[in-house]
């Protein structure tokens, strides 16, 4: 039979949650409620008043051919920033749990990026790609005008994913080692017994009962990528050159304030918010039910 | 007794409290959108206002840029928490102009016991951020124009005496720069719009939107597809891809300017307010000459448009803070303060009087200074028409964000451009449109 403790007080409960609860209110779902409410209306922006429009905003958005241009964009942007900081941070990994030489002091190096807030990595990033003057750039004396960022916009865009992997590898490094650590060595041992190598070993053992983290970082990841890489952005490329770097959540930033747009950019985050609450759901509902230890 | 001396000491305190504030200055607050050196001279500026008198005490607060200004002020205001005078850039006139959110400035001036001349000021700064009636709304501060920068040994040396005044001009130097030896005969940054095309259609006289640039009314329609710009946007491409034209930004690692006061570049153009810092970075024995941006040629000169920001005071202080205010403007407004202001930036003195006593006073006869009176003689070259007199559209710096990225679009990425222009023209339509709509009711002043 189930044990439970109860309260005999019906408020108490509610009492000892409203600290957090109000917290929640106040910093989440106010001005959520605010974004909601600027989505339907043309709001001015010095707050002299604004007028209802119903989904006008939307429709204005979804008309837009530049924004599905950035939508596509950030799909993109998302998938090779996840999918190239996830394997670089999981080679790491496996390498540092095998216990080489040097594994401690790699452990923590490794986790560094990650304290770098993404405008200060942003801005050495800068320097070190710059086309003329850079540490990147000094190819241009070998192969004149192959690295120009400033007007070739797949170059730009690469070279924002790079950066933005390079900030997350330290966190995916993290869960992969620890999740690593979690399997019981016997196993591992058990495979090395049987003849397989450690790269065999990796695919067929470790990788499938590491399943349920992988997946998490994915999520966890995708959602970062549409939504974190603004810092990077604005002090690399400011969208540019000809928008090519601009991806859903820049947009936002620059028509709301930039451009005074503040509806057009609450509609713009409805909709973000919309993708990445979908991505959540994923999370909660599929993910965790389907992948699990055999 | 002891309660006794209490009282009389808390009287005492009392009395202190009460009468410190009487004696203290008023503070008010001042938000700009300089940085660096320009800020530092802002600072400058404040202490000497507070030097000066003690009634008030005026606070000075860099917000590091134009944008962010605008919208830290915007937030500000929001939240009832704005300062007394904000400095708002050319791009963001008509934005304030309908906020309903600020003061006139005549009229602060006139109720507080100033009485201005402001025909003194120059009809083309003037234009720019008065009522189509005349009404002059916001305090002309940091004013310059658009110039070329020559570099004139490299010029000598292509056998070019003088300046060159059109851009053919421009072409032929630039052909013979490079054959003679020179990687970069002029410097260009499409972040320029600024120069590049509303000065050209300025002094070209030739319209960036209907309705007179949107001065007599919201539902002007963007023409640059229709004018002289598609002309020499094509011959922008044609440099370009010739190697004529060399991009130096920021995304390059060196901008137009600084790869010109380095002798990398030869020509490049930008604001006059800049002359002050080819100064100060010119590498040693870079002789350089500065002018009115070159014409096509057969077209007659208008004046240039003027750049730079205004001073907009805003609602919502007390009747000390606008007094203070006030007091700043008229400060401001001292032929001694202009002439300061004028010499440390580069920025041009914004009155008649102003000029005509540093033209008096020797200013411009001798280097370096010297060419700095030529953005004037470029702003005042006519009288303002309809299509120089500024630019009067909602959201402008969305739509100059977007004529960047149309000239990147032809440069880098060769779209035609008739093509570029014309999809130009329609997302600035949808800017404007959309501004409009949210100042459905608003009647442009």
């Amino acid at each position: 039979m189930e044990r439970r403790a109860y309260y005999r007080n019906g408020g108490l409960p509610w009492l000892l949650i409203a600290p957090q609860l109000l917290l929640v209110l106040v910093f989440f779902y106010w001005p959520t409620s605010q974004a909601l409410y600027w989505a339907f209306t043309l709001e001015q922006p010095w707050g002299g008043g604004n007028s209802w429009v119903g989904w006008d905003n939307f429709v204005g958005i979804f008309r837009d051919k530049e924004y599905w241009g950035t939508v596509v964009r950030s799909a993109f942007y998302a998938s090779c920033t996840t999918g190239l900081s996830m394997a670089m941070a999981l080679t790491l990994a496996v390498f540092v749990d095998r216990a080489l030489k040097g594994t401690r002091l790699f452990q923590s190096v490794y986790v560094w990026p990650y304290a770098i807030a993404a405008p200060a990595a942003g801005v050495a990033f800068r320097f070190i790609f710059a086309p003329e003057s850079g540490l990147v750039g000094s190819i241009n004396q070998m192969w004149p005008g192959i690295w120009n960022p400033a007007i070739n916009g797949y170059q730009a865009l690469g070279m924002i994913i790079v950066c933005h992997s390079w900030l997350g590898i330290g966190y995916n490094f993290i869960f992969f080692l620890a999740a690593l650590q979690m399997i019981p060595r016997s196993i591992s041992e058990a495979g090395a017994m049987d003849g397989a190598r450690p790269f065999r070993r990796m695919l067929d053992l470790q990788l499938p009962l590491i399943a349920p983290t992988v997946f998490f970082l994915l999520i966890i990841n995708l959602i970062s990528s549409f939504t974190d890489s603004f810092g990077l952005i604005d002090t690399m490329t400011e969208g540019g050159p000809f928008g090519s770097t601009e991806v859903m959540v820049y947009k936002i930033y620059f028509d709301g304030f930039k451009g005074l747009d503040y509806s057009g950019a609450a509609a713009q985050s409805i909709i973000l918010m919309l993708l990445v609450m979908a991505l959540t759901f994923v999370q909660f509902k599929w993910v965790e039910k389907r992948v699990h230890y055999h | 007794m002891t309660s006794k001396w209490l009282l009389s000491a808390a009287l005492a305190a009392t009395t202190l409290a009460l009468a410190n504030p009487a004696a203290a200055a008023t503070k008010f607050e001042f938000w700009y959108g300089l940085s660096g050196d320009l800020s530092e001279r802002i600072q400058d500026m404040c202490k000497d206002f507070n030097a000066s008198q003690a009634d008030y005490e005026i606070v000075c607060v860099s917000q590091d840029n134009y944008d962010a200004n605008l919208q830290n002020t915007i937030a500000a205001y929001r939240a009832n928490k704005q300062p007394t005078i904000s400095q708002i850039f050319d791009a963001g006139t008509l934005d304030l102009m309908l906020s309903q959110a600020y003061v006139p400035i005549g009229q602060l001036m006139t109720e507080n016991g100033y009485d201005i001349d402001w025909s003194n000021y120059f009809s083309g700064i003037a234009s720019y951020y008065s009522t189509s009636k005349g009404e002059l709304l916001s305090m002309p501060f940091n004013s310059s124009t658009a110039m070329i920068y020559y570099n004139t040994d490299a010029l000598a040396k292509v056998g070019f005496e003088g300046l060159p005044t059109t851009w053919s001009e421009v072409e032929d130097v630039a052909r013979k720069m490079k054959a003679a030896g020179y990687d970069c005969p002029i410097g260009f940054d499409p972040a320029g719009a600024w120069q590049w095309y509303e000065q050209f259609s300025a002094i070209h006289n030739q319209p960036i939107a209907s309705k007179g640039n949107g001065f007599s009314g919201l539902d002007a329609e963007m023409q640059a597809g229709k004018g002289l710009f598609v002309q020499q946007l094509t011959w922008i491409k044609k440099m370009y891809d010739e190697g004529l034209m060399v991009l130096k930004s920021k995304d390059t690692g060196e901008v137009d300017l600084d790869a010109f006061a380095a002798g990398k570049c030869q020509i490049f153009s930008g604001s006059i307010a800049g002359h002050g810092t080819v100064t100060a970075k010119a590498i040693p024995d870079l002789h350089w000459d500065v002018a009115m941006l070159p014409m096509l040629d057969g077209v007659t000169r208008t004046n240039s448009l003027v750049g730079g920001a205004s001073l907009w005071t805003l609602k919502g202080k007390s009747p000390e803070e606008y007094k203070g205010a006030a007091a700043f403007y008229n400060f401001l407004a001292t032929p001694k303060q202009t002439q300061w202001w004028s010499t440390v930036t580069g920025y041009i003195p914004v009155t008649n009087t102003g000029f005509e006593a540093m033209k008096a006073a020797g200013f411009y006869d001798a280097a370096p200074y010297k060419g700095r009176e030529r953005a004037i003689e470029s702003l005042t070259f006519t009288p303002p028409t309809e299509n120089s007199r500024g630019i009067r559209l909602g959201n402008y710096a969305s739509i100059r964000a977007e004529m960047v990225k149309t000239m990147q679009n032809v440069l880098f990425n060769n779209e035609p451009v008739q093509q570029a222009l014309d999809e130009f023209d329609a997302k600035g339509n949808d800017i404007l449109r959309r501004f409009q709509a949210t100042y459905k009711d608003a009647v442009l002043p």
